[in-house]
C-alpha cells in the first residue's frame, strides 16, 4: 500500500484508526478548495484587508552594515495582523473549516501566536474555538492567553509531560480523535500527519511569492541567501518554497541552540536530533536512545519543539537547504541588535535568523545579498528579554 | 531455552478455547513498570489467574496521543521508573515462560523504531510473544514493520473505529491475522460509564468483512460492558479500568484487587 504526503523518507500518516477517514476528507476539501476560484477570492480578500497583506520587505541598511553585509532585506511578517506569521495559515484554514461545514475549531499553542491569530479568525467567521496551551507556555506568555480569551477563545491548560508545545499537541490531538465528526484540528506549525505541512506551507507559501516579486522588482536580480527560523518551519517552508527552483539563491534555516547543542538543552530537530516519529509524521525528532521524545529548551517558546516538518527533513537530506544553530545567547544579542539599528524589536523566533547574519558574512563573504522572514514582533517576548537580561 | 509453540499459536488457541466454552475471551492491557517494575509480573500473573486469556504488554510512550488520562500517568510513571522496551521483552518472555501465555505489545511507533524493528522482531519471537498492536501505526504505515515481523512469525494486530467507512473495511480487512480489534468509540482509551450505543451496528459491520475473532476495546471498564458484548463481540480488551484497580488498590492488595477484577470480567463473559 502506498502511502501518501510523503518527502522521501519523511512525512506519512503515522495516526489512530479513528483519524483516518478525517485525514482524508481534509485532503479532498483541501484540493477542492484550492482549485475553488471563490475560495481562493475570498482568502485574497481577507488576507488583504484584513491581515494586511502584503507585507513590505524593509531595505535595513544600518543592520547590514552593522553585521558587514552588502544588503539585508527584512520580510515584515511582523506587520501583519496579529503580529506574526501564524495568521497566513489560521486565516486560510478556518475558512477551510467553514468551507467543510466544521463549527469547531481546536488548536495547539506554544508561544501563544497560533492561538491568537486561530482565535481571531474563528471570531471573524464565527467559530468555536478551543486551544490548548501547556501551563509552563501559559506562564511564560501570560498575556497571550488574555487575548486569546478577548478573542472569545477557551484555552485550555494541558498539565501533562513537559506542559509546553509538543504536550499541547498531544491534547489538541486526543480533543480531534474523540470530537472528529464535528472538529476541525487548526494545526499551526508544517508538521502533522499529511495534508497539514503541505497545507500549511500552501498558505504561508504567500511570504516567499511576494518576497521574490518584491526583491526582483527592487534589486532587479535574486537575494544570494534567504534565510529564516525553524522551530516546527512553517515561517521557513512558506518563505524558501519560492525560491527552490532557483538554484543560485542559498537557503538557510536556523534552529533553536538554547543553551548549546552540545549541551543536550536545545530544539535544534535537525542539527541534533535523528529520525523518528512523533505526531503522525516521521522527521527529524529529539529523542533519547529508547525512543522517548526528549524535553526541549530554547528561550523562544515558539520554537521549543522536539520535531520539525518533514519537507525540512527531506531538504536537509537532499542538501537544498542548510540548517544551522544558534543559541539562546545569540539570538537575544540579535534582539537588542535589530531593535537599535533598524528600530524593529523582534519576536525571539526570527531574532535566531537574525543572528545568523554575522555567520552568513564569515561563510559567504560581504558581496552578500540576504533576505531574512522576520517572522513575527517582540512585543509578547519583553519580559522573556528583561529577565534574561537581569540574569546576565 | 526455545519456545516450542508460537506466540501466534497461543493467541489462537486462546480465542479457540473462548469460542468452545462459548464465553468472551478477556485480554488485559497492563503498563510495563507501573506502579513499580518489581509488581509487573505479579500483576501480570494476577490477571491471568483472574482468567485474562490474552495479554496486552503496554510498552511506555512520552507522548501516547491515542491514550486518555490513564494511560498516559501510568506511562509517565514507568518512564519515570526508568523502563524500556528491552525491560518490556524481559516480562513478556517470563510470563510466557511460567504460564505459557498469550501475549501482545501495545506500544507507539517510535520506541519500537528506534529499538529496530528487524531486532524487535527477533527478540519479540524468541522471547514467545504473538505480535504488537500500535496505535498510531494505521495499515498504511505499516509496511516497514510488517516486513519485520513475517519472517519472525509475530503478527500486527490492526485497530478498527466506528469511523472506519465499508470501503475502508473491505480493503483491509483481508489482511488482518491473529484478531480484530475494534476500536468501540471514537475516542482515545479510558474508562467510560456507558458502552457506545452503535457499538454492535459497528461490530455487524466489520463482521461482513472478516472471519477473525472480533475484540472490542476502549472504554470497557466493567462486567456489566462485558454482559452487553455477549453475542456482538469474540472479546474485550480492558486496560485503564484495570490500572484503576492497581491505582486505587493498596499496595498489598493490588494483585488480589486485579485479580478479582479480572474475574468478573471473565464471569460476565461467560454463558
Amino acid at each position: 500500500m502506498s502511502a501518501p504526503g510523503r518527502y522521501g523518507q519523511f512525512g506519512g500518516q503515522f495516526l489512530p484508526e479513528t483519524l483516518m477517514p478525517a485525514v482524508a476528507e481534509l485532503e479532498a476539501a483541501f484540493e477542492a478548495a484550492r482549485a475553488d476560484e471563490a475560495f481562493q477570492q475570498e482568502l485574497d480578500r481577507l488576507l488583504h484587508e484584513w491581515v494586511g497583506r502584503p507585507t513590505p520587505l524593509t531595505d535595513s541598511s544600518r543592520l547590514a552594515r552593522l553585521v558587514g553585509l552588502r544588503r539585508v532585506m527584512l520580510k515584515r511578517e511582523d506587520l501583519t495582523h496579529t503580529g506574526a506569521h501564524k495568521i497566513n495559515s489560521a486565516i486560510g484554514q478556518a475558512l477551510l473549516a467553514r468551507r467543510m461545514g466544521k463549527q469547531r475549531i481546536v488548536a495547539e499553542t506554544g508561544a501563544g501566536q497560533h492561538g491568537v491569530a486561530s482565535a481571531a479568525a474563528c471570531a471573524l467567521l464565527g467559530l468555536e474555538c478551543v486551544v490548548y496551551m501547556g501551563t509552563e507556555d501559559m506562564r511564560r506568555q501570560e498575556p497571550n492567553v488574555f487575548r486569546m480569551r478577548l478573542l472569545g477563545a477557551e484555552v485550555r491548560a494541558v498539565e501533562a509531560g513537559s506542559r509546553t508545545l509538543k504536550d499541547a499537541v498531544n491534547e489538541a490531538i486526543r480533543d480531534w480523535v474523540t470530537n472528529v465528526r464535528t472538529t476541525y484540528y487548526l494545526l499551526g506549525s508544517a508538521i502533522g500527519p499529511h495534508p497539514y505541512p503541505a497545507m500549511v506551507r500552501e498558505f504561508q507559501s504567500i511570504i516567499g511569492r511576494e518576497s521574490r516579486a518584491q526583491w526582483l522588482e527592487r534589486v532587479g536580480t535574486l537575494p544570494s541567501v534567504v534565510v529564516a527560523c525553524v522551530g516546527g518551519g512553517s515561517n521557513a517552508i512558506g518563505m524558501f518554497s519560492a525560491f527552490l527552483e532557483d538554484p543560485g539563491v542559498r537557503l538557510r534555516g536556523v534552529e533553536a541552540g538554547g543553551l548549546g547543542v552540545e549541551s543536550g538543552k536545545h530544539a535544534a530537530s535537525i542539527v541534533g536530533g535523528r529520525i523518528g516519529v512523533l505526531h503522525g509524521t516521521r522527521s527529524y525528532v529529539l529523542q533519547d536512545e529508547h525512543g522517548q521524545i526528549r524535553e526541549t529548551h530554547s528561550v523562544s517558546a515558539g520554537l521549543d519543539y522536539p520535531g520539525v516538518g518533514p519537507e525540512h527533513a527531506f531538504l536537509h537530506e537532499t542538501g537544498r537547504v542548510e540548517y544551522v544553530s544558534r543559541t539562546d545567547a545569540e539570538a537575544l544579542e540579535a534582539f537588542g541588535v535589530l531593535s537599535r539599528t533598524e528600530g524593529i524589536i523582534p519576536a525571539l523566533e526570527p531574532a535566531h535568523a537574525i543572528a545568523d547574519l554575522a555567520h552568513i558574512r564569515l561563510r559567504y563573504g560581504a558581496d552578500t545579498d540576504v533576505l531574512v522572514c522576520l517572522s513575527g514582533r517582540g512585543d509578547k517576548d519583553l519580559e522573556t528579554v528583561m529577565r534574561a537580561r537581569e540574569a546576565m | 531455552m526455545s519456545v516450542a509453540v508460537s506466540g501466534a499459536l497461543r493467541l489462537e488457541r486462546a480465542f479457540a478455547r473462548a469460542r468452545t466454552e462459548r464465553r468472551l475471551a478477556v485480554a488485559v492491557y497492563l503498563t510495563v513498570g507501573y506502579p513499580d517494575r518489581a509488581s509487573t509480573g505479579s500483576l501480570l500473573r494476577a490477571a491471568l489467574d483472574g482468567g485474562a486469556d490474552v495479554l496486552e504488554l503496554g510498552v511506555p510512550f512520552s507522548d501516547p496521543l491515542a491514550d486518555g488520562t490513564t494511560v498516559q500517568r501510568a506511562s509517565e510513571a514507568a518512564l519515570r521508573n526508568g523502563v524500556t522496551l528491552a525491560d518490556c521483552l524481559s516480562e513478556a518472555a517470563a510470563v510466557v515462560r511460567d504460564r505459557d501465555a498469550p501475549v501482545l505489545f501495545m506500544g507507539y511507533t517510535n520506541p519500537f523504531m528506534r529499538y529496530g524493528f528487524e531486532r524487535f522482531a527477533t527478540d519479540g519471537a524468541h522471547a514467545g510473544t504473538a505480535g504488537v498492536i500500535v496505535p498510531d501505526m494505521p495499515a498504511e504505515e505499516s509496511s516497514e514493520l510488517e516486513s519485520a515481523l513475517g519472517p519472525a512469525g509475530l503478527l500486527r494486530i490492526d485497530l478498527y473505529a466506528p469511523t472506519t467507512p465499508d470501503e475502508r473495511l473491505a480493503k483491509l480487512l483481508p489482511n488482518a491475522h491473529g484478531f480484530v480489534y475494534c476500536v468501540s468509540l471514537t475516542g482515545v482509551t479510558g474508562a467510560r460509564r456507558a458502552l457506545a450505543s452503535d457499538v454492535a451496528e459497528f461490530v455487524g459491520r466489520v463482521r461482513r468483512h472478516t472471519a477473525l475473532p472480533i475484540v472490542v476495546g476502549f472504554g470497557i471498564s466493567s462486567p456489566e460492558h462485558v454482559a452487553a458484548l455477549r453475542g456482538t463481540a469474540d472479546g474485550v480488551a480492558v486496560g485503564s479500568a484495570a490500572i484503576d484497580v492497581v491505582t486505587s488498590a493498596r499496595p498489598e492488595r493490588r494483585a488480589a484487587e486485579l485479580r478479582e477484577f479480572v474475574a468478573s470480567l471473565a464471569v460476565a463473559g461467560r454463558p
